[in-house]
């Protein structure tokens, strides 16, 4: 199938029935697992991530660890079974790239100097992937360390933008991504109005890009509210 | 003093009005921002965040439990449940003359040998010292190496609630089980005695069911069975 065979707005609404500027349901849970210190399960439609948040706890080998500052360690991983043609298990050129890029992106958030020599670890599983896997990872993963009782500056939301047939669109599903045009990984922390990654794969122009910047905001800012509600939710019983 | 729903990290708590931003909390400006994921506690003087969840970080003056990790040449190195291990010194830990280059310190502590200590001192980068020297006199803490019994893990931010208001939980479960019961505020708890099983599954209750009100009660009932 050529990218133009596929059809992918038409009366306008996209191939799953969403407006352009829609949100797949999203869905986030948290303490999950019961020996991590925290985590997270967010799925966005057919997307499904959970994560596991270890530590801060020592760190070795001892030449890793930092005097002054603790560390950060993300790993990102896909299941076999999450796609449609089974992907061989381990880590890839893209899981790897990916790992560093979603290190990164939450690095500033959190308060990694409070915990020097020790080391945070953030583990990522794709159960399920239909488009923008990292920003549901992401997504877990900042719910997962609030949940673990990490110290952060803010909450790290995360959100999929794009370009399919022409037309500006918010979180892209599996075939969007595939067929379209354009797509962008935007995460950002959304007390603070600070973005914190930024990805781009396509062809946009400069006044496509802002508008699209924009809309990921106001996505990200819907999103923030779902994970505040989870977490407050879920320890509202501890305090009554 | 005033309590809140709780606050994500991130989440402004209140104009600072020269007040001191406390443990857990952050300031930019005039604005006073919770660190992590607790209650907000703001009285006139402080504005600080208790946590709901979280490891344990060493803290001066915190009462604890060890497991002996190492014994080294002038010392000790302590698990506390933590990143940290603790360095427990000769003279901290033993009183009066010992001969290093004679004594053999594991005559004192062993490895696998369980300590009450207080955290005597923490560095900026965390180095952490501990004692079971008690601070000044009268009538103590009973820091002490604990002998027999057995040692348990819960989270430490429950710890309060296990010991409950003014120690009425402890003493609870002490008088139901007859169990002698150390809690360390790093969340280990030493338990020696006949019933100590039950006592193992009271504590292990109360930590699973912190949140639920008249858990007293429920527990009184459990042991008394």
């Amino acid at each position: 199938m050529k990218k133009s065979d596929v059809k992918l707005i038409s009366n306008g609404k996209r191939i799953d029935g969403r407006d352009l500027d829609e949100l797949r349901p999203v869905e986030i849970e948290t303490h999950v697992i019961d020996r991590a210190n925290g985590s997270a399960k967010a799925s966005f439609g057919n997307t499904e991530a959970i994560c596991s948040v270890f530590g801060p706890r020592a760190l070795f080998p001892r030449w890793m660890q930092e005097s002054d500052t603790g560390i950060l360690r993300c790993r990102y991983n896909m299941a076999p079974f999450s796609v449609d043609d089974r992907k061989s298990p381990g880590p890839d050129r893209r899981s790897v790239e990916l790992s560093k890029v979603i290190r990164i992106c939450l690095e500033p958030a959190i308060f990694l100097e409070d915990f020097p020599k020790a080391t945070i670890d953030v583990y990522i599983e794709i159960l399920q992937a239909d488009g923008s896997t990292r920003v549901a990872g992401i997504n877990a993963a900042s719910v997962a360390l609030a949940d673990a009782g990490v110290p952060m500056k803010d909450l790290v939301t995360a959100c999929s933008v794009g370009k399919i047939d022409g037309k500006l669109i918010a979180d892209l599903c599996g075939k969007e991504d595939n067929y379209g045009e354009a797509d962008m990984a935007v995460a950002m922390m959304p007390n603070k109005k600070k973005i914190t990654l930024l990805q781009m794969d396509g062809i946009l122009t400069k006044e496509e890009i802002m508008e699209l910047l924009d809309m990921a905001v106001k996505s990200c800012e819907k999103i923030y509210e779902k994970q505040k509600k989870v977490l407050k939710e879920k320890y509202k019983r501890v305090i009554e | 003093m005033t309590e809140r729903e709780v606050v994500l990290p991130g989440e402004l708590i209140e104009e600072k009005k020269g007040r001191k931003a406390g443990s857990g909390t952050f300031f930019e400006g005039e604005k006073v921002f919770a660190k992590f994921l607790g209650i907000p506690r703001v009285n006139e003087i402080e504005i600080s965040v208790i946590p709901l969840s979280g490891v344990y970080i060493p803290n001066v003056g915190d009462k604890v439990l060890g497991v002996v990790e190492s014994v080294e040449i002038s010392g000790w190195m302590v698990d506390v449940n933590s990143p940290y291990t603790a360095f427990l010194p000769l003279s901290e830990g033993v009183s009066g003359f010992v001969d290093t280059q004679r004594a053999e310190l594991s005559r004192f502590y062993d490895i696998g040998d369980v300590i009450f200590c207080r955290i005597s001192r923490v560095t900026k980068n965390k180095t952490t010292q501990i004692s079971v020297r008690e601070i000044g006199y009268g009538r103590g803490e009973g820091f002490r190496k604990l002998f027999g019994g057995i040692v348990i893990k819960v989270t430490p931010s429950k710890v309060p609630r296990i010991i409950g208001k003014a120690g009425s939980m402890i003493t609870l479960i002490k008088n139901k089980t007859k169990c002698d019961i150390t809690i360390g505020q790093n969340g280990l708890v030493w338990i020696r005695g006949e019933d100590k099983t039950k006592a193992i599954e009271a504590i292990l209750t109360i930590e699973k069911e912190s949140h639920t009100i008249g858990l007293t009660e429920k527990i009184e009932k459990m042991l008394g069975e």
